[in-house]
């Protein structure tokens, strides 16, 4: 992603969560995996938006000082990167592939009923803070296309008439495999 | 098409093929332990004298890239490329998902030869599913004492992290993988300093990709002469083909690099033919950076110099995107450029504005407002953003350049007929939106 600019006038101006110390102690636990502390920066941010829901104002201070390096630091690396939200999110994320095999194959009529399901547009969350949209480059699994991706969980050859019951479907997001027990950073810890 | 016993892709639909146990049984782990006992320059040789060029797209032989390493160094890291980004890629995701301990003995061997003391797998965030299934085979490997301290009782230490990235293409490009590992935006680097030299924390750095490394076992295993028995000369040993689109049989298909376009598509082994009796309108063979080809040139063979004689910017990762006649050139034109346009990181001008104005114009196409001089400039553009060597920081604009000015090149004709044949509409609904 290119410069993404931001609204400085009518920046959120709602107290964003800190951290905790279970977070930080977590982050922390991090740092004899690099050199440097700020390569702990992009697990940190995971971390921080798994348990927070995004990644607030505040956090991007309190992660700055935790690694010892700027705020700015901190929000040039988050504005890069398109899987950062810096404002609340839905409780779930549908990531909508709209590359060049899903394309072929029908993506954007996926995506219109997404958007005709849940009443909401590109990068944006419903009222309930139930779901949020937003549409993604290739998710790698072109063999199935078109894909749906729902937090950690893939949808394969969705069929536009499907969408509406992948929505409705609770279990939509949940992934039944074994995992590791070293770094829950994928599980909520909180909320 | 010759055939030889499948190895890349032997696990793949084995009850259990994530697990150790399985691994192991299969004969796993045992070209690690075998390479242990050589010094690290002999496993250097056998790669070497294999040749096996890299199979993340630039296909730059691995062996005599970890002999750049300079000779005193006392850190060197290992960085696995599994940001895996380019349409229609899926090869890196089936060997991830299906056979995580092949890339593991494939890191282990990679970090002896190169000495490295850190391994980091950097794998992109849309990698869900993978990221657990790799790190419960990484804890596995860890408790049979694969990684660690004195690996197998061989002295040797390497420790092995995965790193997970946040959404971005230009990750990865090898540099900008060590920045975004770094905490950084993934901001491509000016080479030289090759990462070699000064890579990742400014230490020597090899950057790999997993298809690359799961060849490694077989090559300690099975010797250098067979992997160049294996396919033409220059292009030698197994690889990894993704085929999607309108085929019947869309999926991942591992086989030598000696067959043609137009085998991968009709072959049984692979592609299976054209779905619903639609006939192909053109190929992407190698993901979408490395050009387009019509129906014509389907001969082309799907190996390391071929592409070239094509017009292509080379094999790429090998992932033909089939097209068929029912499409229209003008949505896959502004889909390509859409993509390059998104993901280009915004450093050098003329990647972040040709890419930009590019999408605008191929948008304008699409919606039937299009002008004929819209066509000239998507002709034009490319040959002045990307073509020049050192130009730009990364390929990334080398890539656009390519997918875009060959699709403008080789559908020309067809482009101006929609554009022609649209000028009266195009008058109408611009009358429309004035009045």
């Amino acid at each position: 992603m290119a410069w993404k600019a931001i609204d400085r006038v009518n920046a959120p101006t709602e107290e964003s969560p800190s951290l905790s110390e279970p977070l930080k102690e977590k982050i922390r636990g991090f740092f004899d995996r690099y050199p440097t502390k700020r390569a702990v920066l992009i697990p940190a941010l995971h971390m921080i938006q798994d348990d927070h829901g995004y990644v607030g104002w505040k956090a991007m201070e309190e992660v700055a000082e935790l690694l010892e390096i700027t705020p700015s630091d901190v929000f040039d690396t988050v504005s890069f990167y398109s899987h950062f939200w810096t404002h609340p999110k839905g409780e779930k994320v549908v990531m909508a592939c709209r590359s060049i095999s899903c394309d072929l194959l029908g993506a954007d009529r996926v995506l219109d009923e997404c958007k005709k399901v849940l009443g909401i547009g590109d990068h944006e969350t419903t009222p309930d803070g139930k779901y949020s949209l937003m549409t993604e480059e290739c998710l790698a699994a072109c063999d199935h296309g078109p894909c749906l991706m729902i937090n950690e969980k893939m949808h394969k050859c969705v069929d536009p008439a499907n969408v509406r019951k992948i929505l409705e479907d609770d279990a939509n997001d949940k992934l039944d495999i074994p995992r590791s027990n070293l770094y829950d950073g994928a599980n909520r810890t909180s909320a | 098409m010759s055939e030889y016993e499948k190895v890349l892709l032997k696990n793949v639909g084995k009850p259990n093929s994530r697990q150790l146990a399985t691994y192991v049984e299969g004969g796993g782990y045992s070209g690690a332990k075998r390479a242990l006992e050589q010094t690290p320059d002999d496993v250097i040789d056998v790669v070497k004298r294999a040749n096996l060029r890299g199979r993340g797209g630039a296909g730059f032989p691995a062996g005599v890239k970890w002999s750049f390493l300079p000779k005193d160094r006392e850190v060197t890291y290992l960085c696995v490329n599994a940001d895996e980004s380019e349409p229609p890629t899926f090869s890196n995701r089936v060997l991830m998902e299906e056979d995580p301990h092949q890339l593991l003995e494939g890191i282990l061997i990679a970090g002896y030869a190169t000495q490295a003391t850190v391994a980091y797998l950097y794998m992109r965030a849309e990698f869900t599913e993978q990221y657990h299934i790799m790190q419960v085979a990484l804890d596995e490997a860890y408790n049979a004492g694969y990684f660690g301290k004195n690996i197998q009782g061989s002295g040797y230490n390497l420790e092995c992290y995965i790193h997970r990235g946040a959404g971005a293409y230009v990750c990865g490009e090898e540099t900008g993988l060590i920045e975004s590992l770094e905490g950084k935006r993934g901001w491509p680097r000016i080479k030289p300093p090759f990462p070699a030299i000064q890579g990742a924390f400014g230490k020597p750095t090899v950057v790999n990709n997993v298809e690359t490394l799961a060849n490694l076992p077989h090559i300690i295993n099975r010797g250098a002469d067979w992997f160049l028995g294996i396919g033409p000369e220059g292009s030698s040993g197994p690889k990894l083909f993704c085929i999607s689109g309108a085929v019947k049989k869309p999926g991942c298909y591992e086989g030598a690099m000696d067959f043609s376009v137009r085998e991968l598509i009709e072959s049984d082994r692979f592609g299976g033919g054209m779905r619903n009796g639609l006939k192909v309108k053109a190929v992407m063979p190698g993901g979408i950076s490395m050009g387009i080809l019509t129906a014509d040139e389907l001969d082309m063979k799907m190996d390391f110099s071929d592409p070239a004689k094509y017009g292509l910017l080379g094999l790429g990762t090998a992932s033909a995107i089939v097209i068929d006649d029912r499409t229209d050139i003008r949505k896959v034109l502004r889909n390509v450029a859409r993509f390059f346009a998104h993901e280009s990181c915004g450093q050098c001008t003329q990647c972040r504005e040709g890419t930009s104005w590019m999408y605008k114009m191929t948008n304008r196409v699409e919606r039937g407002l299009g002008r004929l001089q819209d066509i000239e400039l998507l002709g034009e553009i490319p040959a002045k953003m990307g073509m020049m060597p050192g130009l730009s920081i990364c390929g990334l604009s080398d890539g656009a350049a390519f997918a875009i000015r060959t699709i403008v090149e080789k559908f020309r004709s067809e482009l101006e007929d929609y554009v022609r044949s649209e000028n009266d509409d195009a008058v109408r609904i611009a009358l429309e939106i004035a009045n």
